[in-house]
């Protein structure tokens, strides 16, 4: 394989990157080698959403892409080969607000850039975060949030992880919306990021 | 109206249109969106906006005589009664989906599937009946057992009509009807109410930029982004057919109170979401004949650039001059000022941050750093630069009282 593939996921190329993997699986190759290759088209996608060569319909058009082709690859593979994961982080909209479109390009940046995603989706409780942590040990919690009613939500939401006792274990980030340094402050977390690229780099500093 | 209040009306409007018309005038005009923050502010619930309208106009009065702002965002609400009797999906309000303490939020879905486009250019009557109504609105369901709109030869269908579901349809629809006109007697009446008072509102909804209606409405975020892709010359078409119908609508406006300011929110257009190319292929055109539009029917458009438009400022030259309100949010307010001077009003931009967990002496710092640079020789009106529900009673009170004290021109 010669990363036709990724460049064809790369450049959203969608007939293109079909008709190849149809016809590499056709040729007999290994499904999983075709993955990774796919995989690394998507890890291109997000280099280029961070060096604002993309935008959101590339990123949510290459994951259509994507899951396309996993469509596809998924009943010819004997068992997924896992990729070795950098960390764990959890991520999800803080009580009271169902704004995910933040969120979900954090998601998204964060799982192609290796990490090991736990999303809990929109209006999660601080209880859920709580038992998340819990569950997963992940030592990294993103809070997103896009009205002004996530600014004690996200308050609430970091005491409620203190009271559990797990505040040294993880450390937290928040953004969205009007969410600003001010905000960070008030909400006791540890850092608050502009966009989703800054949520990659304080990962990458923490894990 | 009384003397003194027709004597404060005049000069409050006169201030504001000063700036938007960019003259300088006396002081800095101050406005804000009050939102929920008088349910806040009086001890009363989000829920009463939609439940308990009495109840909701007495709190919001007294809000607004309190602060006395030069104008204010004035938004009516469905009543929740209706929105429960016609089971709407779109919305979840406070009591329904969200706490009766929170404001009302939009659910965005995709309503339409990108293989309906044909439908929706083609035959639009029949698609809005038969298929999208039915997926809003739980209410109109049986919609979708009707035969195709263009197979019918004039015959009325007394066979589906008298079924049970349709019956219910159409006894809680008169219900509902009825309800939303008492509903509006006694809400369209507070923008003349307060102009009385001496206080200019705005907020009249003068509709989306069309790709936005694509996006919210039909499509969803998503689909709509990967129409750009995949159904780009439909989507585009889409966008237009959306062009003329909001311009019919326009010709038909009837914006509450005497400032004739209307509002037009935009959601997806900011940087961040799409490219310069795409922004000028699929939101700015449309968006552009738009606000021309709004502007040709005799409407002031007051634009809430919400996120940020900092790379997009040079398209909003292409505006007419003084004509346009922007309401600015996250943008840089410097560069806005840099680009817009002496073209576009700006309002905004103080945080809600700031307002809601900051003390009372940040606010101040930062209301006269932007008198100092955004409000220099005019065209500039302070006001939150977002939703302000939750913010602190006294450091609402500071940003209007430093205004009033610091904003003055010489």
């Amino acid at each position: 394989m010669s990363g036709e593939l990724t460049k064809a996921l790369a450049d959203l190329q969608e007939d293109e990157a079909i008709k190849l993997v149809n016809q590499w699986l056709e040729d007999g190759k290994d499904p999983n080698e075709i993955l990774v290759e796919a995989r690394d088209g998507m890890e291109t996608v997000g280099k280029r959403f961070g060096d604002g060569e993309y935008f959101l319909p590339e990123l949510i058009f290459s994951a259509e892409i994507f899951k396309e082709l996993t469509e596809i690859l998924k009943p010819k593979m004997q068992g997924e080969v896992k990729q070795k994961k950098l960390g764990k982080v959890i991520v999800g909209t803080v009580a009271g607000d169902i704004h995910d479109i933040g969120k979900d390009i954090v998601v998204f940046m964060l799982d192609i850039s290796g990490y090991e995603v736990t999303d809990l989706g929109v209006d999660v409780p601080p209880a859920k975060f709580v038992e998340s942590i819990k569950e997963t040990g992940a030592s990294v919690v993103a809070l997103s949030g896009f009205l002004t009613l996530a600014f004690d939500a996200m308050k609430e939401t970091v005491e409620a992880i203190s009271a559990a006792g797990l505040r040294d274990k993880v450390k937290i980030m928040i953004g969205g919306g009007q969410i600003d340094e001010e905000i960070r402050k008030h909400a006791g977390a540890d850092a608050y990021g502009r966009d989703a690229m800054a949520g990659v780099t304080m990962a990458k500093e923490w894990i | 109206m009384s003397k003194l209040a027709d004597e404060l009306y005049r000069e409050r409007l006169k201030r504001v249109t000063d700036a938007i018309e960019l003259r300088v005038p006396d002081r800095v005009p101050v406005s804000t969106p009050f939102g929920y923050f008088p349910a806040k502010y009086c001890g009363i619930l989000a829920h009463d906006a939609f439940y308990d309208y009495p109840k909701w106009k007495q709190a919001y009065k007294k809000t607004v005589i309190d602060y006395e702002p030069d104008m204010f965002r004035l938004v009516t609400n469905e009543s929740g009664q209706v929105l429960e009797a016609v089971i709407s999906k779109q919305t979840l309000w406070p009591g329904h989906g969200v706490p009766e303490t929170s404001a009302q939020q939009f659910v965005e879905g995709e309503y339409m599937t990108a293989d309906e486009y044909d439908m929706f250019l083609n035959n639009r009557a029949d698609f809005i009946i038969r298929h999208y109504l039915p997926r809003v609105y739980g209410l109109f369901e049986p919609l979708a057992n009707l035969p195709p709109l263009n197979t019918q030869t004039g015959v009325i269908p007394y066979h589906l009509l008298a079924t049970p579901e349709f019956s219910n349809l159409l006894t809680t629809l008169v219900t509902a009807s009825k309800q939303t006109m008492k509903w509006r007697a006694e809400t369209g009446t507070f923008a003349a109410e307060m102009d009385e008072l001496g206080y200019p509102s705005y907020g009249g909804f003068a509709g989306l930029a069309p790709f936005d209606m694509i996006s919210d409405n039909f499509r969803g975020m998503r689909g709509a982004m990967l129409d750009m892709y995949r159904n780009p010359d439909k989507l585009l078409e889409a966008c237009d057919i959306l062009l003329q119908q909001q311009a019919q609508m326009i010709k038909a406006l009837n914006i509450p109170g005497k400032t004739k300011i209307g509002f037009i929110p935009l959601h997806r257009g900011a940087d961040g979401f799409m490219s310069g190319k795409q922004f000028e292929t699929f939101y700015w055109p449309t968006l552009k004949q738009h606000i021309n539009n709004v502007i040709d029917a005799g409407i002031t458009p007051c634009v809430f650039f919400e996120g940020d438009y900092t790379s997009r400022l040079e398209y909003l030259l292409e505006l007419p001059k003084g004509k346009v309100l922007g309401q600015f949010d996250s943008s840089d307010i410097v560069k806005v000022k840099d680009v817009l001077k002496n073209h576009m009003c700006i309002m905004g931009n103080v945080p809600p941050s700031l307002l809601q967990t900051g003390s009372t002496e940040d606010v101040k710092d930062y209301c006269k750093w932007l008198i100092d640079v955004v409000g220099k020789d005019g065209g500039f009106i302070m006001s939150p630069r977002s939703a302000i529900d939750e913010v602190k009673p006294e450091n609402l009170k500071m940003m209007f009282d430093i205004t009033k004290e610091y904003g003055v021109y010489n």
